[in-house]
């Protein structure tokens, strides 16, 4: 018996050194991503993987980053900060991976980009908008807006293009990125002379807004800004024009997927809303990304699959450029990233490590999302 | 005085592993080691309240965000007084560990307040309504700190200092189960198993049910205080999503799992439930569908859980071990 | 006062959705005493095969109302036929056990239709289908009232009238009524206990189904996690209205619709979801049997 417990305890630290000390293959570059594949904001976690895969499909295709073919490591967070920090601790030490990619929500990648920064791997987070992200460290990335812009860039918007003398504010309370953009837009558009009538909430989640819209219809704004994600919006345009309220809805790049326009219907049309790209400028790089994703996924991409494909072209490139992957020169390698040709636009990474883009406005016409005008940064 | 003496070595040894592991193992395994030790003060903490005394809460995630939302605030906001005070005089390790053990004291402090705030009025409910009930404060606690911009609202919590690591949680992981083991495992904690079987026929006998149900609900928080606080420090980032009621359902599957009653029982499944989705990471995907399905099946053939009201006695499998082996050597 | 007028439709539009799941809760819990979680997933349930079914047998953009009915039909069928699983598998096992067994086999039960959804349906938003012409019924007096928000409220009054008349006008309910008094009693007077709990859930199931299919024509957007809020908020409803008490459970989804309304209108909209649980542990603690409860003897 004491043998057999003896051998029982032997070969499970055998397996279990085995599984420790994994080395990766040296003909392989392994990249990790950290997603909310599963839990409450899972359809972002899909989509922005969506756009990953595909890019690393394609880089596989045309021969891999330095003779070697690129793996991807995907770790599901189930949209728990303290989640996301454990799944990229196993991407630094299990799977070794030279970067990491991830995550969409800012309070998650807040949660593991200190792991990155310690171990000295570069992270490239996709969505994350808070500005906080990235001041974690040099090594981490990302390759979208960051609130302030967003938000001001809107409330210049109103006030000069749309000549908005007042607005009223419907922001969603349980996202740091609605909260931060609604902050931001409320402070350039008092700049700018205008009245926030009245700044009210919603939860992610909710489907009934008549309570909110109906006080919004009551101080008669000349607009009224919606920072939220399209999971809402669609049913928001839709409650408001119900009620009456036909002045212009304004948002956000998370108003970017398919799903605002289905959803929201006709009562989507007049609205404006910022973002990184127009799905109709002719540019062949958006063309081509919007054909190839549709061929894979039979769908439209919204913001975050394009966002996801950026994030790992920017790494890719940025890979090549430095010949290597180990984390000093990776890092330096992203930094120096200028006007690379993303689908969301000519991305600069900035001495704060942000991206800087030209922000496009779009406005919904018609049933179709179309370009309206451009902003540089 | 020989039992100080043991305590001190032990306090010492922890100290000494802890360190010995922050610097030669493998940072993932910490993190999954260190979680699962909070994991078990969860779960040791709700059998307190659910298993022992009977009263189905479902609200511990409510106590354990009070806990770590208001240790953090401590270190965040009084941290840099505390260190400039102490600093010239213990150094600045010895402030962190004063820093620390404030904010611990504050957060467990807070969370057990809220448990009594919580039992006293909802005592006299039936089990079914007591879990709403529970349910229902665990939400308000969330959604009033998602609100306050003072602990980050929305967009988290940042900038706590990373003071908890495997020593600490450990050492609270041996003072729950110590605590709980003394309060049950005697002749008074009787009282409690008397009280969950029927606590009618329990003030019939002249046992104060409700001041046992207090007792409960206030020690049960008091560690999810503590939990929660350890777990701020050590992830050194909040968020009203780390304490949704999935996670009160998750510690409530733990608790269940080993059995409502059984000490090890919940320290054995929290580790279990804890190292479980870091092996099946392959299965992601279907990791909740597997939980609910565990969950009904486990209700259908073993309601008592694995180990039911007993503790996990390994006496009998040593001394068999002894035998065989004096029976090899004759 | 326009202003007010139209917050008070939206609370009653939005109430009655609330009712419509309150019947089917307050339903079960007064036949079973129990806390069925899984109610919730079973109106999304209802709204996931009303939408599926649409695209699979309907011309996209079709609008009538036999469709819409037909659909109607469709779901609270198969809702119906899944309670029926759902109790038979889940629950009846467990009649003899203690209460938080079963408790916490519902909350199983939950938590596997929530996960399951987002696997088989996945976890983004859809569209539901237009299937009725949303048009203003009293165009121009500046207070918005649809066609389908009063025909979400007819069909919950008409649900719960027909259900009012099944429970204390025909045997069958005579028979509900007897088990809720007390299952023993009740098998040893030659009911089968186990065909009127199945009866039960069936009907509360396709209540909730309905409810599904009414949410997803009011508010088009549809998700495996739709039902996690309304059915927590609904039981509520259904406390708060008396639980076991069919008008009670109307009245109390009402009240719960007009008061998130107003707080949100009015108070501030950012402790939405916390009204309901506050309401709750007020109506707990002051009044537990409540509005329309009978008093009881025993606590509660």
């Amino acid at each position: 018996m004491a043998r057999r417990l003896a051998l029982l305890v032997a070969a499970l630290l055998v397996a279990a050194s085995l599984g420790a000390c994994k080395s990766n293959p040296t003909d392989e570059i392994v990249i990790g991503e950290f997603a909310s594949l599963t839990g409450g904001t899972a359809t972002f976690g899909r989509s922005s993987d969506a756009g990953v895969q595909l890019a690393v499909n394609e880089i596989n295709a045309a021969g891999g980053l330095l003779g070697k073919k690129v793996r991807v490591v995907v770790e599901d967070d189930q949209s728990k900060p303290e989640e996301a920090r454990t799944s990229v601790l196993k991407l630094l030490k299990q799977d070794e991976v030279v970067a990491v990619l991830g995550e969409v929500a800012s309070s998650r990648s807040l949660a593991a980009a200190p792991e990155c920064q310690r171990a000295g791997v570069p992270m490239i987070s996709p969505a994350s908008t808070n500005p906080k992200v990235t001041a974690v460290g040099e090594y981490i990335f990302r390759v979208c807006f960051i609130d302030p812009f967003q938000g001001s860039t809107m409330a210049r918007f109103a006030a000069e293009t749309l000549h908005a003398k007042s607005a009223a504010i419907l922001r969603d309370v349980k996202n740091d990125y609605s909260v931060g953009l609604a902050d931001f837009f409320r402070d350039e558009f008092t700049r700018h002379g205008g009245k926030i009538l009245t700044d009210v909430s919603y939860s992610e989640g909710d489907i009934d807004f008549k309570a909110q819209l109906t006080a919004i219809r009551g101080v008669r704004p000349d607009v009224v800004f919606v920072p939220g994600y399209y999971t809402e919006v669609g049913l928001i345009a839709r409650q408001a024009r119900e009620l009456g309220i036909t002045v212009p809805l304004l948002g956000g790049d998370g108003w970017d997927s398919p799903r605002t326009v289905e959803i929201g219907g006709a009562a989507a049309n007049g609205c404006y809303f910022s973002n990184h790209y127009a799905a109709d400028d002719p540019n062949p790089v958006v063309q081509s990304f919007i054909q190839k994703f549709r061929q894979k996924y039979s769908e439209i991409p919204d913001a975050m699959a394009v966002l996801g494909y950026d994030a790992t072209q920017v790494l890719a490139d940025a890979i090549r450029r430095a010949g290597a992957t180990d984390g000093r020169r990776l890092r330096d390698a992203i930094a120096t990233t200028k006007d690379f040709p993303g689908v969301s636009g000519k991305i600069t990474i900035d001495d704060e490590r942000n991206a800087r883009k030209s922000i496009v406005v779009l406005k919904i016409d018609d049933g179709k999302v179309k370009f309206f005008s451009k902003v540089e940064p | 005085m020989k039992q100080l003496a043991s305590a001190a070595f032990g306090v010492a040894a922890l100290a000494a592993l802890g360190w010995l592991l922050d610097r030669y193992l493998n940072a993932y395994y910490l993190n999954v080691l260190v979680r699962i030790g909070i994991n078990i003060i969860l779960a040791v903490s709700l059998n307190l309240i659910n298993g022992f005394t009977g009263l189905f809460s479902i609200g511990h995630a409510g106590f354990m965000a009070i806990g770590a939302y208001t240790s953090a605030a401590v270190s965040v906001y009084g941290g840099p007084g505390l260190h400039t005070a102490l600093d010239p005089i213990t150094g600045r390790a010895g402030a962190d560990l004063v820093l620390l053990t404030v904010a611990l004291a504050a957060g467990s402090a807070l969370a057990a307040l809220a448990g009594v705030l919580v039992g006293v009025p909802t005592l006299r409910l039936k089990s079914d309504y007591l879990a709403i009930g529970t349910l229902g404060f665990g939400e308000i606690i969330r959604v009033l700190i998602l609100n306050l911009d003072v602990v980050g609202g929305a967009r988290g919590f940042t900038g706590i200092p990373a003071l908890a690591g495997f020593s600490w949680v450990y050492l609270f992981v041996v003072g729950t189960i110590v605590t709980v083991h003394r309060m049950v495992r005697s002749a008074r904690g009787l009282a409690f198993l008397a009280v969950r079987e029927d606590d009618l026929a329990a003030d019939v006998m002249g046992i104060d049910s409700t001041r046992f149900k207090v007792t409960a609900f206030l020690v049960g928080s008091f560690f999810a205080g503590i939990a929660g606080g350890l777990f701020a420090h050590f992830d050194a980032y909040l968020h009203t999503n780390s304490f949704t009621f999935m996670r009160s359902i998750e510690i409530i599957v733990m608790v269940v799992l080993g059995g409502m009653g059984s000490i090890s029982g919940s320290v054995a499944s929290a580790a279990l439930l804890t190292l479980l989705p870091e092996l099946l990471r392959g299965v992601g995907e279907y990791r909740m569908v597997i939980y609910s399905l565990t969950l009904i099946v486990l209700m259908l053939t073993r309601p008592q859980g694995v180990l039911g009201d007993r503790e996990l006695d390994l006496r009998p499998l040593v001394s068999r071990l002894r035998r065989r082996r004096r029976q090899e050597a004759v | 006062m326009n202003e007010f007028l139209q917050q008070i439709v939206n609370g009653i539009a939005w109430g009655s959705i609330y009712a419509l799941i309150a019947l089917g809760y307050t339903m079960v819990y007064g036949v079973l005493r129990l806390i069925n979680f899984a109610h919730g997933d079973v109106y999304m349930i209802g709204a996931m095969v009303a939408y599926y079914a649409a695209r699979a047998l309907l011309a996209p953009e079709t609008s009538s109302a036999a469709a819409f009915f037909a659909l109607l039909a469709l779901s609270m069928v198969s809702c119906g036929a899944l309670g029926f699983l759902i109790e038979r598998l889940a629950y009846r096992p467990l009649r003899r056990a203690p209460k938080l067994t079963a408790l916490i086999t519902a909350i199983g039960v939950s938590l596997l239709l929530e996960n399951g959804g987002q696997l088989v349906f996945g976890p983004d938003p859809k569209f539901f289908p237009q299937l009725l012409e949303t048009h203003e019924l009293f165009p121009g007096s500046g207070i918005v009232v649809t066609n389908v928000q009063l025909l979400v409220l007819a069909v919950s009054l008409t649900l719960m009238v027909g259900l009012q008349i099944l429970v204390f006008r025909t045997r069958v309910g005579t028979a509900l009524r007897a088990v809720s008094y007390s299952a023993e009693a009740a098998s040893l007077m030659g009911i089968d206990v186990d065909r009127v709990i199945s009866l039960t859930f069936v009907l509360g199931s396709m209540l909730a189904g309905a409810a599904g299919v009414l949410v997803g024509l009011s508010n088009p957007k549809i998700e495996p996690l739709m039902g996690i809020m309304p059915g927590l908020k609904a039981f509520v409803a259904a406390v708060v209205g008396g639980i076991g008490n069919i008008p009670g459970a109307m009245a109390g989804g009402i009240l719960m619709g007009l008061s998130e309304v107003l707080v949100v209108g009015y108070v501030s909209s950012t402790y939405r979801d916390a009204i309901a649980f506050v309401i709750l542990i007020v109506v707990l603690l002051v009044r537990p049997s409540g509005l329309f409860g009978a008093s009881l003897q025993e606590k509660v």
